[in-house]
C-alpha cells in the first residue's frame, strides 16, 4: 500500500522534459515510476512521451530505457525479458529481479501496436504493459485513433456539416486484454494517485504479463485548460466514462463504486473536442456509458444502478450537483 | 579437425547457431527459412542448446524482439526470407543504428508479386542501405563457417553492427552437401562469450534510441557510414583467424582464374559455383576469362574490387534482382560506380538472371560470357526472358 507520506521523494522522470503544461501523461508517468523504482528496464513506443523525454543528447529517464519504433513496444519488451532470462539462466548476470515495462500511447496500443501486444500477452512474457491513453494521436497533432471517444472532434474526424466528430465507439482494450487470460489488468487515472500506485505495484509484482490502461487527459488535444487535467480525470471516472477497475484471474473488481453517477454531460461540456455535440448524440452516449457501467457492475457481482431503464425513468439516480 | 558429414545445408546452419551458443532466437516461419528454425527449436526442446527460443507472431516482432534481447546483452539470432524481411525492414536499420551485433541468416527468396517462394536476391537488395554488414556465401561449408565469422566480426567493440549472411533459398538451403562441423573447443576458442559494451542494466542506466534533432542527425548518419566502412578490416581479420583454425581462407572478393583475364564475370551467392564450371569450359576452349565472386556486399570492398578488375577489358556482371526503372541491376550499378574514374575502364555487360527460382545453367553462363556481336561500352538485359 502507498500513502502520500511513504511515497519516495526520488524522481525517475527527470524534470526539464518538453511535456505540455498540464500533460496528464507526464503526471501519470511520474507516479508510475515512483511505484516501479529503479530495478526496471523500459521499452517505450514512439509517441508524445518518447519525443518529450529523449532529444539526444538529453534524456529524462533515470532507468535503462529504449525506444525502437511505434508499434513494437510489447515485442521489444518481450526481447528484453527473454534476453535477461537467458543471461540469468546461463549465469551471465546475477539473480536480482529486473522488471521489464513496456509503455505506449493509445495508438501504439489499440491500433498499430495491437498485434505485437497480443503476441506478447499470449506468449506470457513476465512484463508490465502500460497504455497511456490520451484518446487520439496527439503527438502528430490530434488525429483520431480507435481509442478516441464517440463524438470527439479530431483533425481527422472534424465536426463538419455532415459528419460530427468520431463516429465509432471507443475500442475496449480491457476486454481485448481479458481475452488473453493474463493474470492482471487494471484501469487507472493520475487523478486517483494512490489507486494508480497500488495497481502499478501489483502489476509489477505479478509473475507473467500485466496490463495497465491509464487515462491521460491532454490539454491541447481535448481542448481543456492545463489546470483542468486532474479535475477532468476525476469526472471521467465519476460519470462512468472511464471506470476504475481490476481484472484478476477472470474476476472483475471495481476500484471505485458509486451509487449515483454524475451526468456525462458534465464531463463532456468542459472539453473543446465535444463542443457543439447535439442532444441526440449526448443522449446516445449517456445511454451507452450507463449500459457499460451496469454491465461492469454485473460482472463485478454488484447490484446494478436502479432503475435499470434509465432514460424513461428520469434522472433521479444521477447525482446532479 | 572436425568431422565432415553429408547434411542438408539448413541443418548445418542450425548446427552453427547451436555451436555459437546463442542466448536468444526469435523467428517467424517462412519458406525457405523453415528448416533452420525448426532444427533450432528441436535443439532447444532437447536441451542441446541453452537458449530462449521465442516463437513470435510476425517477423516485425521477431526483429523487435531481437533488438530488445541484444540490447539487454544477449547474443541473438534470427533468420528470415523475402516477405519476412520486408515486414521486418522497418526495424533492420534501427538495429544497425543502435549498434546491435546480431546475426541474421537471410535465406534469399523473391519478393512478391507475383508470389514466388523461389530464389533470387530481390529481398536483400530491398534493405541494401540498412547499414548492416551484408555477406554472400556459395556453398554449405561457407554457410556454416560464416555464422561464426559473422559473430566474431560483429561483436568487436569497434564494429557492433548486425551481420546478414545471405544464402540462396532452396538452391543452398535445401541441398545436401558435405560440411565439416568443427570441434566445440575450436569454436569456443574462435568465438569467446559475448561481452557487450552497453546494455540495458539498472545498475548503469542508459537511454537507447533517443531522437536526433536536425543539428545532430547528419552526424549520426556519418558516424554510421564510417563505422560500417571501418568494419572491413575486422571482417578480414575474422576470415584470417578462421583460416588458422579451419584451413579455409575467405576474402571479400574471391578470384577464380581472374589473374590476367581479359574478360571477368562477376557473381554473388550460389551462382558462383555454376559460373566456375562455365569459366573452366571456356578456358579449355581458349577464352581468356575469369570470375570474381563478390562475398562482401556491404561494406563494399572498393579497393579489392578495383584490384581484381585492373587491366580487364570486359566485365560481365550477373545480377539476381531487377532494379525497375534503373539503368541496370543493383550489383551492376554498384560496380559502375566503383569503376568511375578508373583508368582504362572495361566495358560492362549486365545480365539479370535466375529470377524467382529460374535455373541458371552452365550453358547460360557460356551464352552470357560469349563476346557480343557488336562491342558496346555498356549493355543491359534480362537474360532468358521471353
Amino acid at each position: 500500500m502507498f500513502a502520500v507520506k511513504t511515497l519516495t521523494d526520488r524522481e525517475y522522470l527527470a524534470p526539464g522534459h518538453r511535456g505540455c503544461s498540464g500533460c496528464g501523461q507526464a503526471v501519470a508517468v511520474r507516479m508510475v515510476h515512483k511505484a516501479l523504482g529503479q530495478r526496471i528496464v523500459v521499452a517505450c513506443a514512439t509517441g508524445c512521451m518518447e519525443v518529450i523525454s529523449s532529444p539526444f543528447p538529453q534524456s529524462s529517464w533515470e532507468m535503462p530505457w529504449i525506444h525502437v519504433a511505434f508499434e513494437n513496444a510489447a515485442a521489444v519488451a518481450s526481447g528484453i525479458e527473454a534476453g535477461l532470462k537467458a543471461l540469468r539462466h546461463k549465469g551471465k548476470i546475477d539473480n536480482r529481479k529486473i522488471k521489464v515495462v513496456a509503455m505506449a500511447g493509445d495508438g501504439g496500443t489499440a491500433d498499430i501496436g495491437l498485434q505485437a501486444l497480443s503476441g506478447a500477452l499470449e506468449r506470457g512474457h513476465d512484463f508490465l504493459y502500460i497504455c497511456y491513453d490520451n484518446e487520439a494521436y496527439m503527438n502528430t497533432g490530434v488525429q483520431r485513433s480507435s481509442s478516441t471517444p464517440y463524438g470527439a472532434s479530431t483533425m481527422t474526424t472534424p465536426a463538419g456539416r455532415i459528419q460530427k466528430g468520431q463516429a465509432t465507439w471507443k475500442k475496449n482494450m480491457m476486454e481485448i486484454v481479458a481475452a488473453h487470460h493474463i493474470p492482471y489488468a487494471a484501469t487507472a487515472s493520475p487523478s486517483y494517485p494512490m489507486d494508480l500506485l497500488g495497481k502499478v505495484k501489483k502489476g509489477a509484482e505479478i509473475k507473467g504479463p500485466a496490463y495497465l490502461h491509464i487515462l491521460s487527459p491532454c490539454p491541447p488535444g481535448w481542448g481543456i485548460e492545463a489546470e483542468d487535467t486532474i479535475g477532468l480525470g476525476r469526472l471521467a471516472v465519476e460519470t462512468g466514462a472511464f471506470p476504475l477497475y481490476e481484472q484478476e484471474e477472470g474476476k472483475i473488481r471495481l476500484s471505485l463504486d458509486f451509487d449515483k453517477l454524475i451526468p456525462l454531460e458534465k464531463y463532456l461540456k468542459g472539453q473543446g473536442r465535444f463542443r457543439g455535440i447535439d442532444q441526440e448524440r449526448m443522449d446516445y452516449m449517456q445511454e451507452r456509458v450507463l449500459e457499460m457501467w451496469q454491465d461492469l457492475k454485473r460482472k463485478a457481482g454488484l447490484r446494478e444502478l436502479r432503475p435499470s431503464r434509465f432514460r424513461k425513468e428520469g434522472v433521479k439516480w444521477i447525482r446532479t450537483s | 579437425m572436425g568431422k565432415t558429414r553429408g547434411m542438408e545445408v539448413s541443418i548445418a546452419a542450425a548446427e552453427a547457431v547451436k555451436q555459437a551458443d546463442v542466448d536468444v532466437i526469435s523467428a517467424y516461419p517462412i519458406t525457405p527459412q523453415t528448416h533452420i528454425v525448426e532444427k533450432l527449436s528441436e535443439f532447444v526442446a532437447n536441451g542441446q542448446l541453452e537458449a530462449e527460443y521465442v516463437t513470435v507472431e510476425s517477423e516485425h516482432s521477431a526483429m523487435s524482439l531481437c533488438i530488445g534481447s541484444q540490447a539487454a546483452g544477449a547474443r541473438t539470432f534470427t533468420s528470415t526470407s523475402s516477405q519476412g524481411l520486408a515486414l521486418m525492414s522497418e526495424l533492420v536499420p534501427i538495429a544497425s543504428a543502435l549498434r546491435l551485433p546480431m546475426v541474421i541468416y537471410l535465406v534469399n527468396r523473391s519478393l512478391s508479386a507475383p508470389l514466388s517462394i523461389w530464389n533470387d536476391h530481390s529481398d536483400v537488395m530491398s534493405i541494401r542501405d540498412s547499414g548492416c554488414i551484408q555477406l554472400f556465401v556459395k556453398d554449405g561449408q561457407e554457410v556454416y563457417d560464416h555464422l561464426f565469422i559473422a559473430y566474431r566480426a560483429a561483436e568487436k567493440q569497434e564494429v557492433l553492427l548486425p551481420v546478414i549472411v545471405n544464402l540462396d533459398g532452396f538452391l543452398l538451403s535445401h541441398t545436401f552437401e558435405p560440411v565439416e562441423v568443427m570441434e566445440e573447443e575450436r569454436i569456443r576458442q574462435y568465438l569467446p562469450p559475448y561481452r557487450p559494451l552497453y546494455t540495458l542494466n539498472p545498475d548503469k542506466p542508459i537511454t537507447m534510441g533517443a531522437f536526433a534533432p536536425p543539428s545532430l542527425f547528419t552526424e549520426a548518419k556519418k558516424a554510421h557510414d564510417e563505422t560500417l566502412k571501418a568494419s572491413h578490416p575486422y571482417l578480414e581479420k575474422a576470415w584470417e583467424e578462421w583460416a588458422v583454425i579451419s584451413g579455409r581462407r575467405y576474402r571479400p572478393v574471391e578470384e577464380f582464374n581472374a589473374r590476367g583475364a581479359e574478360t571477368i564475370m562477376i557473381t554473388m551467392g550460389s551462382l558462383s559455383e555454376t559460373a566456375r564450371e562455365g569459366v573452366k569450359i571456356l578456358r579449355e576452349k581458349g577464352q581468356n576469362i575469369g570470375l570474381l565472386e563478390l562475398r562482401q556486399w556491404r561494406p563494399f570492398p572498393q579497393e579489392e574490387f578495383r584490384q581484381g578488375v585492373k587491366g580487364v577489358r570486359r566485365l560481365v556482371v550477373i545480377d539476381r534482382a531487377v532494379s525497375p526503372g534503373s539503368t541496370g541491376g543493383p550489383v551492376a550499378s554498384e560496380i559502375c560506380s566503383a569503376l568511375y574514374g578508373m583508368e582504362d575502364q572495361p566495358s560492362l555487360e549486365n545480365y539479370v538472371a535466375g529470377l524467382g527460382g529460374r535455373d541458371v545453367t552452365v550453358e547460360d553462363f557460356l551464352n552470357m560470357a560469349a563476346p557480343p556481336s557488336r562491342e558496346k561500352k555498356y549493355a543491359f538485359s534480362i537474360h532468358g526472358a521471353r
